[in-house]
């Protein structure tokens, strides 16, 4: 296996006239990582795919590879793989043939690659396919082939532009084990493309978190998951309630990761600083559903507010069945809605004291340079697994 | 079909549906129609009557003459000698011009007017420019000359080379629009993951662009060469129709309308048509071979 010490992108740019895709992207990936550019559409992500595979010129910047540059270097001489998202097989050549291709172009010896192309369609469970047409298999059959063409050359890098977008949802998730299971068996080093952030957390080693263009965050899939850098990685990284808030008390709590008390209409939380959040004033705090928990259910509500130190009243509107749990809609005496996970049974019109730890209610600034809000969404079903639903709801 | 419904018979639109017929099916009518008044019928016509010989002789006796006179016979070689290469220069040409043209750049619609342009001219103006430019009077001898490059002046009109300037002129349009609709068709896509694949320009036209668009390089070469096969104008205007250009048109004409043997003309005609049959069949077996299928990305 042929391994690069590491390959540095610094300040990538990518301008198709006046249209800035790609800005300044700087990234340094280690031989045999997996790495994720993820983002929704028009992110630049598969633009920073194309400037890597040769396949774009750069408008600015460089890509190193262990201290060499390759950015003038056309694809074919490049030696990085590359999985397309329509596959791109071959029509006219058989199964075996598209996955000779390369080895073909590389003037292998015959016997080599025969045996090189059995190994890598055994590699894909597809051996018994050689002989058909990419159009008499089936979607998955095609991606399995496509990447079986990406990895008989052995390269340095395989790209994969959004590989799995065109299949079936559980075709998919098998075609991710697939794919980690591959990268596993044969440490390719890989960059991954993809806007389902589901995907990325559980395939990469490393994520690149894009929009408009501009990194956002990169880091591991905890650091991005858990430590979202700003207000916008924390609304697409999973469902969070964002609510508005005002910091009261900032005193002594320092920077960035400092403790800080935010008030609602009715109510107060404890949570942590980020991002530059002001010292007092309005902010944005970012729970997700499921750090929210019930402090006191219908009944305790004689007490108010004032019983709890850091807790805020709310009303459930709707309530959703998901078995281990409930999914609940409720509304703050402000009119905010707020989407929150409990095992406590609840019906419409009860009135909740929520509370949540102050880790996990991560406070922003509330007005971001120019940039718009992520669309809103609600929280699917089962989207951010909960290890504490373990049992169903009492009944 | 009320009436039917009613006694509990599924309505007729019903019992056609039934056997893949609809009413969209329907609109193949005026096109069939078109067929047997102007294609079926005259064909069939000057079958029957070329085999009435105005003087006798048997059925076959126009197509014995035919094969017997050998000026002729020499027509069919005559003709083929003009249109096959008038239909591989323009499927030739027409590949590097549609690579250049097919993607988006500045100044695309201008390029591709003009490349289209020469359909308009017609056969009869573009004679009368190359007989201008051409002819031994013309621009291009005189500059020649001028410059000292030859000392007489080159005879590119009044014989073969003339016609064949004007087939590939008023064909190349065609093999052009056809070739970039071919190839416009082939997933860009492709060739990037040749590319990835380590597949050098020449190896991706070799190894991805050119089998895909090989069968429609086939049907390109049989319409340009069906096209130049008829040529009539040209080889009298711009060739030299007693001599090199007698193509096998000019004779049918002559038999038909100066001589008024319309039997020996039809025969000739049927003699035409044949010999374009047998050469469209031969690059149509040779198509049946290649791969034929979808050209993108996903089967």
């Amino acid at each position: 296996m042929t391994h690069f010490g590491s390959l540095r992108m610094e300040k990538v740019s990518r301008s198709f006239g006046r249209f800035r895709a790609l800005r300044e992207l700087d990234l340094e990936i280690e031989g045999g990582e997996f790495i994720a550019l993820l983002g929704p559409s028009g992110c630049g992500k598969s633009t920073a795919l194309n400037c890597l595979a040769g396949l774009l010129p750069l408008t600015g910047g460089a890509i190193t590879v262990d201290g060499e540059r390759i950015d003038n270097v056309p694809p074919e001489r490049r030696g990085f793989g590359m999985v397309f998202q329509n596959y791109a097989l071959f029509p006219h050549l058989s199964v075996h043939d598209n996955v000779a291709f390369g080895l073909k172009m590389a003037r292998v010896p015959k016997a080599e690659r025969n045996l090189r192309v059995a190994q890598a369609l055994a590699l894909v469970h597809l051996a018994e396919h050689a002989r058909k047409r990419p159009g008499q298999l089936s979607g998955g059959q095609q991606q399995r082939v496509a990447i079986a063409r990406a990895v008989v050359l052995e390269p340095r890098l395989v790209l994969m532009d959004e590989p799995l977008s065109n299949l079936d949802a559980a075709l998919r998730l098998e075609m991710r084990t697939e794919i980690r299971r591959l990268h596993q068996r044969l440490g390719l080093t890989t960059v991954y493309v993809t806007h389902d952030q589901e995907e990325a957390l559980s395939l990469a080693d490393r994520l690149v978190v894009l929009r408009d263009g501009t990194t956002q965050q990169i880091g591991t899939p905890e650091e991005v998951y858990g430590s979202p850098a700003n207000r916008y990685v924390a609304g697409f990284m999973g469902y969070r309630n964002m609510l508005d808030v005002t910091v009261t008390t900032g005193a002594g709590a320092g920077g960035d990761g400092g403790r800080t008390r935010v008030d609602l209409a009715d109510g107060r939380l404890a949570g942590t600083r980020r991002d530059g959040a002001p010292d007092a004033g309005d902010a944005v705090a970012a729970v997700r559903p499921e750090d929210l928990d019930v402090a006191a259910a219908a009944g305790a509500a004689d007490s108010g507010t004032d019983g709890l130190d850091f807790a805020v009243p709310a009303t459930v509107e709707v309530v959703e069945y998901h078995g281990r749990e409930l999914a609940v809609q409720g509304r703050l005496s402000d009119g905010q809605r707020v989407h929150f996970r409990t095992r406590t049974r609840l019906a419409p019109d009860d009135a909740v004291e929520l509370t949540a730890p102050p880790e996990r209610v991560l406070v922003f600034p509330r007005e971001e340079a120019g940039a718009p809000d992520p669309p809103p969404r609600r929280p699917a079903a089962g989207e951010t697994p909960d290890p504490k639903a373990s049992e169903a709801v009492a009944p | 079909m009320s009436a039917d419904a009613r006694e509990g018979r599924p309505a007729l639109r019903h019992r056609l549906a039934e056997r893949g017929v609809d009413r969209t099916t329907m609109l193949v009518l005026p096109g069939v129609a078109f067929l047997l008044v102007l294609f079926c019928y005259p064909f069939v016509y000057g079958l029957q009557l070329s085999f009435q010989p105005a003087e006798g002789g048997g059925p076959f006796a126009n197509y014995r003459t035919f094969f017997e006179d050998p000026y002729l016979r020499e027509t069919i070689w005559l003709t083929l000698r003009l249109a096959v290469p008038a239909a591989l220069i323009n499927c030739l040409a027409a590949v590097p011009v549609a690579f250049r043209t097919r993607g988006v750049f500045r100044g695309r619609r201008l390029v591709m007017t003009l490349l289209v342009m020469p359909i308009t001219l017609g056969t009869v103006l573009t004679a009368q420019g190359l007989l201008g430019y051409l002819g031994a009077n013309g621009w291009f001898n005189k500059i020649l000359t001028g410059i000292g490059i030859i000392d007489q002046p080159l005879g590119l009109v009044h014989n073969y080379w003339g016609v064949l300037a004007s087939l590939v002129i008023s064909g190349f349009p065609f093999s052009y629009l056809l070739t970039l609709s071919y190839l416009t068709g082939i997933d860009p896509s492709l060739e990037r993951a040749a590319a990835t694949l380590g597949a050098s320009r020449r190896q991706r036209f070799r190894h991805v662009l050119l089998p895909l668009l090989a069968p429609g390089l086939a049907i390109t070469f049989c319409l340009s060469f069906v096209l130049a096969f008829a040529v009539f104008p040209s080889a009298q205007l711009v060739g030299d129709p007693r001599g090199s250009t007698h193509v096998i048109s000019i004779e049918a004409y002559e038999a038909a309308f100066q001589q008024f043997d319309y039997p020996m003309g039809s025969a000739i005609a049927m003699i035409m048509a044949a010999v374009m049959l047998v050469v469209v069949a031969l690059v149509l077996t040779w198509r049946s071979l290649l791969y034929r299928g979808a050209t993108g990305g996903k089967g």
